[in-house]
């Protein structure tokens, strides 16, 4: 018989096309909210004038963030930054400069996301914001070009993997070892073109903010969107910034269609690092315990969040770090938070360096590009040759606890 | 039809390999950029690739980010199309819109060599390893993506048409 049951991402989209869509079909959708940074939008901006496209869809809901590189390290990026900030003001779209933070720190929490919603980013971790319920995926500067002048793209609607985690997180595993445990089975390519959605009580009991971690690597695994069916923190998350009629609840019906399933017994997990260069080369940190750290990054749209902070500060409080330590709390309000906490103080006296709100040394392009020969512990979301600067450091990825450990005996570090 | 060489890649080729990050933030100039083309896994490959070749990939090519900088190099290169077992899902996009066309091809691997000469018919999807003397089929283009690759690329096709591919 025909399955007409459906998967959270197969309503959406067929919500979002005004259509009855299944996955492998191709639908045209309205988007609900379109964002582009500062390393896609200026291309996005060049197609629209190329395409003599002068007007935006809805000015409302398009926002442009400053933040793989601000401030700008160079003239160079200081001309794309002011390209993007002329053109912004021209069309009145919502910019948020310099300082403000990550775009997918920010676009949740200054309420752009609702679930039910369909949102797109010029930025392949877009899907993050999946952890609120929404369908969320990256695309480039053309296809946001398009987004920007007509509100509306082409999808393939796509197949699902179900990822059900059950049972209680020992002490010291986080959102972020679920993840790389996750992907580390997977592999880098093993969800190619699919949703991740993430299912089960351990989900369940985890914060929308460590939701976000899982969906946040979906893409790490080739997937095109991460998502978890809300429930009521999620709704407790959106109420302090959306009304009910922006937002709608979906969920997968029980006979939906899964092209796979993964199974995780939470109670196994341990910490564990992705090693250089894969994010896929997933190990127990015990085996590389011991290995000798340069340098130590916290942040990013993957754990740059308060209770990141919170959990490095328990660390770090009272202690020396040994190795570089660079930390970023990844949006403005969150850096406000953590000052009033008293958690950037203890950074400071614990010897690290606070940056501002932003991509951080992430990408490689400033505010701590490692040594070549350099070791660098980090809780970003990719570990790839040259991704921070240097086609000859070594990133490992962890979690923020991990992180922490680390920055104080300067070696990896169980964290328990 | 693509007349070239073809230059070989391995499996999970990722888009900072194909266009560094420090290099990427800082220009919209193509052609500057294209000369750090795969500089991250073949440091030599802008100086070596000729227009008309390809290049023939494992799984999941183009992965990581959502930078359309990365087959805009490849293009600016002269790279004229890639083959690979399959791709990463932005990077298909982005390959369409720009206008470097990109076949999914299960077993390339195996019929293809480093330096073989091929000559490939995107319409019928057709590819001729004239090396080998062997034909091989790939996946079909949708036909959408197929315009618009023949137009230059999304913004071409919307100047020629004065709509998007996918609007009646």
């Amino acid at each position: 018989m025909y399955n007409v049951d459906k998967t959270i991402s197969e309503k959406i989209l067929s919500k979002a096309s005004n259509s009855d869509a299944y996955a492998g079909e191709i639908v045209v959708a309205s988007v609900d909210f379109a964002m582009a940074q500062d390393g896609t939008a200026p291309l996005t901006i060049r197609a629209l004038q190329e395409m003599g496209l002068d007007k935006v869809w809805n000015k409302e809901r398009i926002a442009l963030v400053f933040d793989h590189n601000a401030p700008s390290p160079n003239e160079g990026v200081s001309k794309l930054h002011t390209l993007m900030r002329e053109w912004g003001k021209k069309q009145g779209v919502i910019l948020y400069d310099v300082g403000s933070g990550v775009c997918h720190v920010l676009l949740p929490e200054q309420g752009h996301v609702a679930p039910g919603g369909l949102v797109v980013g010029a930025d392949s971790h877009t899907c993050t914001y999946g952890a609120l319920g929404a369908f969320a995926t990256g695309l480039g500067s053309t296809d946001m070009a398009v987004v920007f002048a007509s509100g509306k793209l082409w999808f393939r609607v796509p197949e699902t993997l179900l990822v059900s985690v059950n049972g209680k997180l020992p002490k010291g595993v986080y959102s972020k070892d679920i993840v790389l445990t996750v992907i580390g089975k997977v592999t880098a390519s093993g969800a190619n073109y699919m949703a991740v959605e993430y299912a089960g009580d351990t989900v369940e009991e985890l914060s929308v903010e460590s939701r976000m971690t899982l969906c946040n690597m979906a893409v790490e695994m080739g997937g095109k969107t991460g998502i978890v069916a809300p429930d009521r923190k999620t709704i407790e998350y959106v109420e302090k910034r959306l009304t009910k009629s922006q937002y709608q609840i979906f969920s997968s019906d029980p006979d939906a269609d899964y092209l796979s399933r993964l199974e995780i017994d939470a109670n196994d997990l341990v910490p564990v690092v992705a090693c250089p260069h894969e994010v896929d080369n997933v190990k127990p940190v015990t085996e590389v315990e011991g290995t000798s750290v340069d340098q130590v990054y916290i942040g990013t749209c993957t754990n740059g969040r308060i209770e990141d902070l919170r959990i490095a500060a328990k660390v770090l409080k009272n202690k020396k770090t040994k190795p570089i330590t660079i930390i970023v709390p990844a949006s403005r309000e969150i850096y406000l938070q953590a000052l009033e906490e008293g958690l950037i103080e203890i950074f400071v006296k614990a010897g690290a360096v606070v940056c501002n709100p932003g991509c951080g040394p992430c990408v490689g392009t400033h505010q701590g590009i490692p040594s070549p020969g350099y070791t660098v512990v980090s809780t970003a979301n990719r570990n790839f040759k040259g991704r921070m600067g240097s086609d000859e450091a070594e990133i490992y990825l962890a979690s923020p606890h991990t992180a922490a450990a680390t920055a104080i005996k300067g070696e990896i570090t169980d964290p328990r | 039809m693509i007349r070239g060489k073809v230059w070989k890649f391995p499996n999970d080729v990722n888009t900072d390999y194909i266009i560094p990050g420090k290099y990427k933030f800082k220009t919209l100039d193509m052609k500057e950029l294209a000369q750090h083309a795969m500089e991250g896994i073949d440091p030599d490959f802008a100086k070596k690739v000729e227009k008309g070749d390809s290049i023939v990939a494992g799984k999941n090519f183009g992965m990581g980010s959502s930078r359309e900088q990365a087959p805009l190099v490849l293009k600016y290169a002269g790279v004229s199309l890639v083959i690979a077992e399959d791709f990463a899902r932005i990077f298909y996009r982005n390959a369409f819109n720009v206008g470097l066309p990109v076949l999914i091809c299960r077993g390339i691997n195996e019929k293809v060599d480093q330096g073989d000469l091929l000559e490939v018919d995107l319409r019928k999807g057709k590819i001729v390893n004239v090396t080998k003397k062997i034909e091989i089929s790939a996946s079909p283009i949708p036909d959408f993506l197929l315009e618009m690759v023949e137009s230059g690329g999304l913004t071409e096709y919307y100047k020629k048409y004065g709509r998007f591919p996918w609007e009646k």
